[in-house]
């Protein structure tokens, strides 16, 4: 105790990370602790980093497709999605209907898949250790059975090709796809009726990691975190790539921004989801699964550049393409979501206890294959 | 350098905000301002953020895609060059009008080499602190073992010469 009766403390320095369950993946946050509250948080990243951009550089236009699987490892199909869309967009490839079909379908289950593991072990970051996210697995389970099924891999897929998909899909896996969709609002009934209200949850969330509109916006924000602060941006909307117009379904908006509303919209965005399944599982119609004239081999894109993107489940997900009308790409950059969604951590850890920055890195939903490439 | 801006607007809302600006670095930040802010435009939201390194024009372009959220239209590309030799290799930061461009400014630092002016926080992202070169230009030559290090035998050094080995500076710089 110091002269004038008031104890003195110091400010303390933790590293949080890299190698701790917490940081899903080799992430780390240097964080400032006054007491139990962050004065300060700066995210190091790059322990993943293995220069995708530049290897991809070094391969021909299709060679880089198996190796876009492995950037949000979760979510292949819809890195497929992103590529192959922003090439179609340089070289005007037309897409088949039943591929565009078939192309929503598995972006759609991929969405189900990765809000439902991200909630999960959003709520493993809570304490609730392990309970949740194993009945999220459990359901993830029956996708990736029907991804083997489609693909031959269950995570590292590689369906995608430029003017279609690798392979189509028959009655059978058609069949399993609607039991999938059929099942899938019960989980959801199940899990909310185990979670949302929940008062452990509530409590650790609500008021939590507040992120505000404007600075969302500013911030190049995107996904269901921007979502969850207000912001009506869904690029399924807007640029209406794909069929997407042709289905009927909402975006939902959070109010508050904080924890809770970026755990609630991932469920509200499941049910969403599953109204597209619904409809496109319906609607499928018959055809070739790959554009006729797109070839595989001696594959060109015309000289030039292209940003192609798509709302994968974390959010915006762009490739900026630059070629000079060879069989490789000149430049190649992805637009990672979950990298930019980064940005704005220290802002919403600011001022909170430690043990919420961890909750609010788990409800930004961060795959580190994704922030380093 | 006022003028032309009204014409970006004409300009950007017949081609159906479909396009592309090359301005020049002293005037990026007035123009990603009056982008920003314009209300016909409102291109408040900055997507992408990347470096291309042109090594025959010998420049390196940082490219913009800016959409908007309040109007729902996009991309608009602006693109920014400096010229590819690094102590050349400058320009002003747009995190202050974007704050979305903050890391992937970093980042095109860490692998171009491009140094933002007016960036809070420029630090190499991706590679390490004590990481030398900037691995994404295309005259870049990634040594042999970039965890290699000399050993004070001397032998060893002569076998790295043979088979090509190249020694990093700071590692020779840290056995002197």
């Amino acid at each position: 105790m110091s002269a004038t009766g008031i104890i003195q403390t110091q400010t303390l320095e933790v590293s949080l990370g890299p190698q701790h369950p917490i940081t899903h993946g080799v992430f780390r946050m240097d964080v400032v602790l006054d007491g139990e509250y962050v004065v300060k948080l700066k995210p190091v990243m790059g322990y993943l980093h293995r220069n995708h951009e530049q290897l991809a550089e070094k391969m021909t236009w299709l060679g880089s497709m198996p190796y876009t699987d492995r950037l949000d490892y979760f979510c292949s199909m819809t890195n497929n999605w992103a590529y192959a869309l922003a090439v179609e967009k340089m070289t005007g490839l037309k897409v088949p209907e039943r591929a565009e079909y078939i192309r929503v379908i598995m972006a759609e289950l991929t969405r189900l898949l990765n809000h439902s593991c991200a909630i999960g072990f959003l709520l493993s970051d809570c304490g609730a250790w392990f309970t949740p996210v194993l009945y999220a697995l459990r359901e993830r389970e029956w996708i990736l059975d029907f991804f083997e099924t489609v693909s031959g891999a269950r995570m590292m897929c590689n369906y995608m090709r430029f003017g279609g998909v690798r392979v189509d899909l028959d009655d059978a896996s058609l069949a399993m796809a609607r039991n999938i969709v059929a099942r899938w609002p019960a989980f959801l009934d199940e899990f909310e009726k185990l979670m949302t209200e929940n008062e452990v949850l509530l409590a650790r969330t609500q008021r939590v990691g507040i992120l505000s509109r404007n600075l969302a916006i500013n911030a190049s924000v995107s996904g269901p975190v921007a979502r969850a602060s207000g912001v009506e941006y869904d690029i399924r909307k807007v640029d209406k790539y794909g069929v997407y117009d042709r289905f009927d379904f909402g975006v939902p908006v959070g109010e508050a921004g904080d924890t809770f509303d970026r755990y609630m919209i991932r469920i509200l965005e499941m049910r969403e989801a599953v109204k597209i399944l619904e409809q496109a599982l319906r609607d499928i119609p018959a055809g070739p699964f790959i554009a006729p004239e797109a070839k595989l081999r001696n594959f060109k894109v015309p000289a030039g550049d292209g940003y192609g993107r798509i709302e994968a489940p974390k959010g915006e997900l762009g490739f900026y393409l630059v070629s000079e009308g060879g069989a490789k790409p000149y430049r190649y950059h992805v637009r990672p979501p979950s990298f930019i969604n980064l940005t704005i951590l220290e802002d919403m850890c600011l001022g909170q206890k430690v043990a919420d920055t961890v909750i609010i890195l788990g409800s930004v939903d961060i795959v580190l294959g994704e922030v380093d490439r | 350098m006022i003028p032309p801006l009204e014409q970006v607007r004409e300009m950007l809302s017949a081609g159906a905000a479909k396009s592309s600006l090359l301005v020049e670095r002293e005037e990026a930040v007035a123009v990603a301002q009056f982008l920003k802010t314009d209300p016909q435009l409102q291109l408040d939201f900055c997507s992408c953020v990347t470096a291309v390194d042109y090594i025959k024009q010998d420049c390196i372009e940082v490219v913009y895609h800016l959409y908007s959220v309040a109007l729902k239209h996009g991309p608009v590309a602006l693109k920014v060059r400096a010229p590819r030799a690094l102590e050349q290799c400058r320009m002003p930061s747009l995190t202050p009008v974007w704050r979305g461009c903050e890391y992937q400014e970093r980042e095109a630092f860490d692998l171009y080499g491009v140094k933002f002016d007016g960036h809070p926080d420029l630090r190499r992202i991706l590679m390490w602190d004590e990481f030398v070169d900037h691995p994404m230009r295309k005259d870049y030559v990634p040594p042999m073992d970039y965890e290699w290090e000399p050993t004070p035998h001397a032998e060893t050094l002569a076998r790295a010469k043979q088979t090509g080995g190249t020694v990093p500076a700071s590692a020779l710089e840290a056995k002197k």
